[in-house]
């Protein structure tokens, strides 16, 4: 299998009063074409920012330092608004993490689907139409009809989940990102978005790759999983290997930390201070050598 | 499931209905000011000048609300005067409204220098009093309606300006924002179809009180004499001449200010009670 996204040494800084604060400090990661990727970490390890960067839509006050994004051989980092443009909803796309917010509350849902479809499939309001139906059928969703003539906050979060799943599809994108796409949803519609996910990315062949701290998830739907800390990624592996054999002190602590149905809740063992302050020390320590050799 | 329109149907405030009813009214007695009015507000009659009005001894059932010190109608004069004053308040808030949204969604979507120079601007007039700001322009430009409507506009962009400007800022960083950017969509259409619509609500409100803004500042202007022709009827010119005979005749300067505050009022309340309505966060 040949590498979708290729992300190499990849340093990225943000900007603030007291001088620039490094957010990714080197991170590689490959992403092979119709697999899955699983980012996990804890708050703060940068894994939402890898997905930003991946999309372009990091903040304003950030910037790549060093290192490289190809996606299908293809640069990244140096694309204009315009290409960005066309790559994005059609060959990439992302799912939110909160299913709430990220439709807009004063447009139809046939609105917000027929949008990308029209706008990189050049398809007419019929055509287009016909397409958001059988996409919101594929996501299971019952009636199709009703759901395109609804607005957001008359569908629950588990469907608006469902029609935020059907748009990133809508192109059959070749790479989609998904921020913790299950976070702001109950634990029963967790397993039902999940499952709809896998399904979507087998039959679609859609590479994903998969941010999220659950552990759980990771096993579920990942070919490959990543563990990232401070920026840095400590342990990239497939995920049997992972799970069989955690190579990494702080993917075993995770791992501790993880609550499983077949041990006491009391078995939770919080991820010991002095790996974490260890952890920290040497991405100061990596900060340091980087400032010297530049 | 949610039901659409959750809280009350605007059409179903009460200060909406009262609002609307008085716009209403007032386009109403506006459009068909001949009719209404029994006199031409023109017309001068000096053998009967200062005729009282219907509650006063010795009134002239022609004369409904009396003559003024030319023999001219009070109450054609008041009715013709609902024209310049709906003119003013519909024309020059709804460009005002238009000029200080672009302006406001410019600024708040680009940031960047282009922002930096619309805010301060922004700062430069609300540094300075609007009233007078529109007084001193209306004498550069010269009298009438259409200086007036200059008037209000170029001073009044402001205050749609910056809150337009904020509102973009809060709505640009929503989610579905960034879903709308990450499916591909440019910036303009981002601005015109995902943050637009999210500020009508917002403009909606605004302008209905700009709209009473508009009355009161064409009273001013016209009560100092640099509205339209000193004889042709305004609310704010009635005031003025009144305000000579307020000893003998105080009805004369009073008829004209209820009408301003009743029209100021509807606006206001119209304003208040589509916020009421309107605005999610208050809503819910």
């Amino acid at each position: 299998m040949s590498a979708l996204l290729e992300i190499e040494r990849l340093h990225l800084e943000l900007a603030a009063p007291g001088g620039a604060v490094p957010i990714l400090r080197g991170v590689s990661l490959t992403l092979a074409a119709g697999s899955v990727l699983g980012l996990v970490g804890e708050s703060g390890a940068g894994k939402t920012m890898v997905g930003k960067a991946v999309l372009g839509l990091q903040p304003a006050q950030a910037r790549i330092s060093e290192g490289a994004l190809r996606f299908d051989g293809r640069d990244l980092t140096g694309l204009g608004a315009e290409e960005r443009r066309r790559l994005l909803g059609r060959d990439m796309a992302l799912i939110p993490q909160d299913p709430m917010t990220a439709l807009n509350p004063v447009m139809r849902i046939e609105a917000q689907m027929t949008d990308v479809i029209r706008f990189h499939l050049g398809l007419g309001r019929e055509a287009a139409r016909e397409r958001a139906l059988a996409l919101l059928a594929a996501v299971h969703i019952r009636a199709p009809e009703r759901v395109l003539r609804q607005y957001p906050h008359e569908l629950s979060g588990g469907m608006r989940q469902r029609a935020l799943i059907a748009i990133a599809f809508a192109c059959r994108p070749r790479l989609i990102v998904a921020d913790e796409p299950t976070t702001a949803l109950d634990v029963t519609v967790q397993r039902q978005i999940l499952r709809l996910m896998k399904e979507l990315q087998s039959t679609a062949g859609t590479a994903l790759l998969f941010i999220t701290h659950d552990l759980g998830v990771v096993a579920k739907l990942c070919d490959r999983v990543a563990v990232m800390h401070a920026g840095r990624v400590l342990e990239a592996a497939d995920v049997a290997e992972v799970f069989a054999r955690p190579r990494h002190d702080y993917t075993r602590a995770l791992f501790a930390a993880t609550p499983r149905y077949d041990r006491p809740a009391d078995a939770l063992v919080p991820v010991p201070a002095d790996l974490t302050e260890r952890l920290l020390a040497e991405a100061r320590t990596y900060d340091e050598a980087r400032r010297r050799h530049a | 499931m949610a039901e659409r329109g959750r809280g009350t149907a605007p059409w179903r405030n009460r200060r909406v209905l009262f609002g609307g009813g008085v716009l209403l009214l007032l386009i109403i007695v506006a459009l068909a000011a001949p009719l209404i009015a029994p006199h031409d507000p023109l017309e001068q009659d000096l053998l009967s000048s200062f005729a009282p009005p219907f509650w006063r001894p010795g009134a002239d059932p022609g004369h409904l609300l009396g003559t003024d010190s030319l023999g001219r109608d009070i109450l054609s004069r008041l009715v013709y005067g609902a024209r310049v004053a709906l003119t003013v308040a519909l024309v020059a808030a709804t460009l005002a409204a238009a000029l200080g949204t672009v302006l406001g969604l410019f600024a708040g979507y680009v940031r960047g220098p282009a922002d930096a120079v619309i805010s301060r601007l922004v700062d430069v007039w609300m540094s300075f009093p609007p009233v007078l700001l529109s007084v001193v322009l209306a004498a550069v430009v010269g009298a009438g309606l259409k200086a007036v409507i200059l008037a209000i506009i170029f001073v009044d962009w402001t205050r749609f300006c910056r809150i337009v400007r904020a509102e973009v800022l809060v709505q640009r960083e929503q989610d579905y924002v960034t879903a709308a950017v990450t499916i591909g969509l440019g910036r303009a259409r981002v601005l015109r179809t995902e943050i637009l619509p999210n500020l009508l609500p917002t403009l909606l409100v605004l302008l209905s009180l700009e709209m009473g803004i508009a009355v009161i500042v064409e009273a001013i202007l016209s009560f100092v004499g640099l509205s339209v022709a000193s004889d042709a009827p305004t609310w704010g010119g009635l005031i003025q001449e009144g305000r000579l005979y307020i000893h003998q005749a105080w009805w004369m300067m009073a008829l004209p200010m209820l009408c301003i505050i009743v029209t100021v009022l509807g606006f206001n309340a119209l304003g208040d009670g589509l916020r009421e309505t309107l605005d999610p966060v208050l809503r819910r």
